[in-house]
């Protein structure tokens, strides 16, 4: 036991005496919680549109002012014709194109009918569908008001209320994954470089043959990047109540718990990473750049997981940090106890497990 | 340019010897090329809804229906209390609820109107943004289609208000099809990784095993030094760029409607100003961890704030103004004017000369800090 603290000791030394990576392994997850949370949104607003309108009437005058006055829309006053549409839509100046028809507001009057033309760009095919529907709504509302005028029957007008987060932030949906996001990458690969570099220095040999046990050497790797992390993660729960006024509903118990069992489960990976690689370079490619656009694109804050194929659905179950994007969620944000996320809670601890065995499998006592 | 030559074969020489790497840096990208678009499909039409009906009439039943029908929505609980249904929302079961009041068809003929309450999990804002558009628009449908219905109900006059129609067109993408939007980013977002961030790991491989030393008591010019560093990297960018233009075509059926050449000038103006980022970092690293976390970070940020996944219209100013200092924002949108719309060079000239102005500033810096350290 003597052996294990004094070890643990000479890994501590060793972190905290490289101050600038320390610096990093600190401030760097700390300033990406802090940038993303302010800046990414998730509410669509001043797209760019052009309104063309060839009739100039009373009513178009009416709608565009509606559609001026919201702030869904920043109107391009530059394009006026169809012939400069496409020139705009080529250098990616407007998102969208309104246009009235000459005699608009006299087929309104008189035929009872008159149609809007939007062309949108859909090289982006979800902004293109959004604002699509804002514009649509827009008209709706349009039309009920003056059927309302007109004394329409049999009205029926949703109520929308929005949960969780009224007013669209993004920060909601995105502090809890790119904290999943962030504290997996930053453990993997502090642990990826950890024995290799002793493999690549020739200490690993030193190490070996002392009566210390393997598994004493993993230990006493493991523990300062697990003390870090749990650092890291109070500092990130606590910017993002203090600037990002997101604060933990539930229990900050269970939330520590699970992430501790998700950061344990992070650096056992790396630990496997480390194990099979060769050199510090092969170990960091691994983390980096092998894990970091899957784990990005299927722990799920990003892209819905259920509209994924069946293959990549079954893939994503793997992916350690879907289940604590799901149990910060849960917890922080809508304040559930452990009867919601106790399903996650086991997925991690069998995850945990699993690889600390195969790592301890796998660790060979020879080089 | 004798030693220049010599020193690229050396380069390439230690690249090559290191079949693992080269392996990874050509399989990898191809893979995530193939599979991840299949994940990145943001084309919303999963949305789970609860209903909670306290009406059980034929017209909430027939609502329901127009519901269920319509194709993006799926009915995931029908319940008559309205708690149900919002614990069903708090466990993710249900992205939004729908309460249809009781009495409300008997109601709506009475009092000639009569509202329906949603509740929207907003914590994933496009889908609810979304969800609760489509929704509205299937109510506004089913209210028209009451009034044709039940017209003797209603006054003559009412249903001859007049109606304005929105007619939709969709250019440069009519089949809505995500992968086009998204294969272009993800193969930036390789090239990124894999091509401009190695730079930064070779230069400071060279100082953690000492050789760096041993170049810089050789009469060696520095800029040849660099160049070496280089232009292996940029030769890998450039075939792995052209690895995902092949695997966009197979795979995803995407051919780039602009032409290839303006393709490729955008893509050397971008590796001039990645690697002089990777560079830059690579003077400020005094280990591999170190150059890791630093390009970690950067890669990460960028891949977050570059409109790749995220849209960087919706976001403040002060960030948008931010994120015109990132190369990656102004290659994505390069590839997806290129590729989509067939934009020339004319068109992108701002986006070029925002990355050259970077690179010149980044490789510069890069320059002047490497004298003083080494």
């Amino acid at each position: 036991m003597r052996q294990l603290i004094t070890f643990i000791r000479k890994e501590f030394l060793h972190v905290f005496r490289d101050r600038k990576t320390l610096l990093m392994l600190f401030g760097l997850p700390i300033a990406q919680i802090v940038l993303f949370g302010f800046a990414l949104s998730n509410e669509i607003k001043n797209s760019r549109i052009a309104i063309t309108d060839y009739s100039k009437d009373a009513v178009t005058e009416q709608l565009i002012s509606k559609i001026a006055s919201s702030n869904y829309f920043d109107i391009q006053r530059t394009v006026q014709s169809a012939t400069q549409l496409e020139a705009a839509f080529k250098k990616g100046d407007i998102r969208m194109a309104v246009i009235f028809p000459a005699n608009f507001g006299n087929d309104l009057v008189h035929t009872g009918k008159a149609t809007i033309q939007v062309i949108a760009d859909a090289s982006d095919p979800n902004l293109a569908t959004t604002i699509t529907n804002y514009i649509t709504r827009l008209v709706n509302d349009f039309n009920t008001q003056t059927a309302l005028a007109a004394g329409k029957p049999l009205q029926i007008l949703p109520e929308m209320q929005f949960l969780y987060n009224p007013e669209l932030r993004g920060a909601p949906n995105f502090v809890p994954g790119v904290m999943a996001l962030v504290l997996m990458l930053v453990c993997t690969m502090m642990t990826s470089v950890a024995i290799v570099k002793e493999k690549e220095l020739g200490t690993m040999e030193i190490l070996l043959v002392s009566p210390f046990k393997p598994i004493y050497i993993i230990i006493s790797k493991l523990t300062p990047n697990l003390l870090i992390s749990v650092v890291n993660l109070f500092i990130i729960l606590i910017l993002s109540s203090v600037f990002l006024d997101l604060h933990v509903k539930g229990s900050i118990l269970l939330l520590t718990f699970d992430s501790i069992l998700f950061i344990l489960t992070s650096l056992s990976i790396g630990l496997l990473l480390s194990i099979n690689a060769k050199t510090q370079q092969a170990a960091m490619m691994g983390s980096m750049m092998g894990m970091m656009l899957p784990t990005m694109l299927l722990t799920g804050f990003l892209f819905p997981i259920e509209n994924m194929p069946l293959a990549l659905q079954v893939l994503s179950n793997l992916v350690p940090s879907r289940w604590y994007f799901i149990i910060v969620k849960k917890v922080m944000l809508k304040g559930l106890g452990i009867t919601a996320v106790w399903k996650e809670t086991l997925i991690l601890t069998g995850m945990c497990l699993f690889l600390f065995a195969i790592s301890l499998r796998r660790f060979k006592i020879r080089l | 340019m004798r030693t220049l030559y010599f020193l690229l074969e050396k380069e390439f020489r230690q690249i090559m010897r290191n079949k693992g790497i080269v392996r990874m840096l050509i399989i990898a990208p191809v893979i995530q090329l193939i599979l991840l678009p299949l994940a990145a499909d943001y084309s919303v039409k999963n949305i789970s809804i609860a209903v909670v009906d306290n009406d059980h009439s034929t017209a909430s039943q027939r609502l329901i229906g127009k519901i269920t029908s319509s194709g993006y929505f799926k009915l995931t609980g029908y319940t008559g209390s309205y708690k149900t249904a919002l614990s069903l929302v708090e466990q993710e079961k249900a992205d939004l609820a729908l309460q249809i009041p009781a009495h409300f068809e008997r109601d709506l003929v009475r009092e000639n109107s009569q509202k329906l309450y949603v509740a929207i999990n907003a914590i994933e804002g496009t889908k609810a943004n979304l969800g609760g558009a489509y929704l509205s628009s299937i109510i506004t449908d089913f209210n028209e289609q009451l009034r044709v219905d039940w017209h003797t109900t209603g006054s003559a006059t009412g249903s001859d208000a007049p109606q304005i129609t929105v007619a939709a067109s969709n250019w440069y993408n009519p089949y809505m099809d995500f992968h086009l939007y998204i294969v272009p980013a993800i193969l930036v977002t390789l090239v990124t990784a894999m091509a401009a961030m190695q730079s930064a790991f070779n230069i400071v491989q060279e100082k953690e095993s000492g050789t760096i030393e041993q170049i810089n008591v050789t009469p060696l010019k520095k800029h040849f030094f660099i160049l070496g560093k280089l232009i292996p990297f940029l030769v890998l960018g450039i075939i792995i760029f052209t690895l995902g233009l092949l695997v966009g075509w197979l795979f995803y059926g995407i051919v780039p409607v602009g032409s290839l050449w303006v393709l490729y000038i955008s893509l050397v103006d971008y590796l001039f100003a990645m690697l002089g980022l990777g560079l830059l970092l690579a003077t400020y690293s005094a280990t591999q961890m170190q150059a890791m976390s630093l390009s970690f970070f950067f890669i990460n940020i960028f891949n977050m704030m570059s409109g790749a996944f995220t849209a960087v219209d919706s976001m403040p100013d002060w960030a948008r103004a931010i994120v015109q200092t990132f190369p990656p924002s102004h290659f994505i949108r390069i590839m997806r004017m290129v590729v989509l719309k067939g934009s020339g060079v004319g068109d992108i000239l701002y986006d070029l000369g925002a990355m050259a102005l970077i690179g010149l500033v980044l490789n510069g810096w890069a320059i002047l800090n490497y004298r003083k350290t080494v």
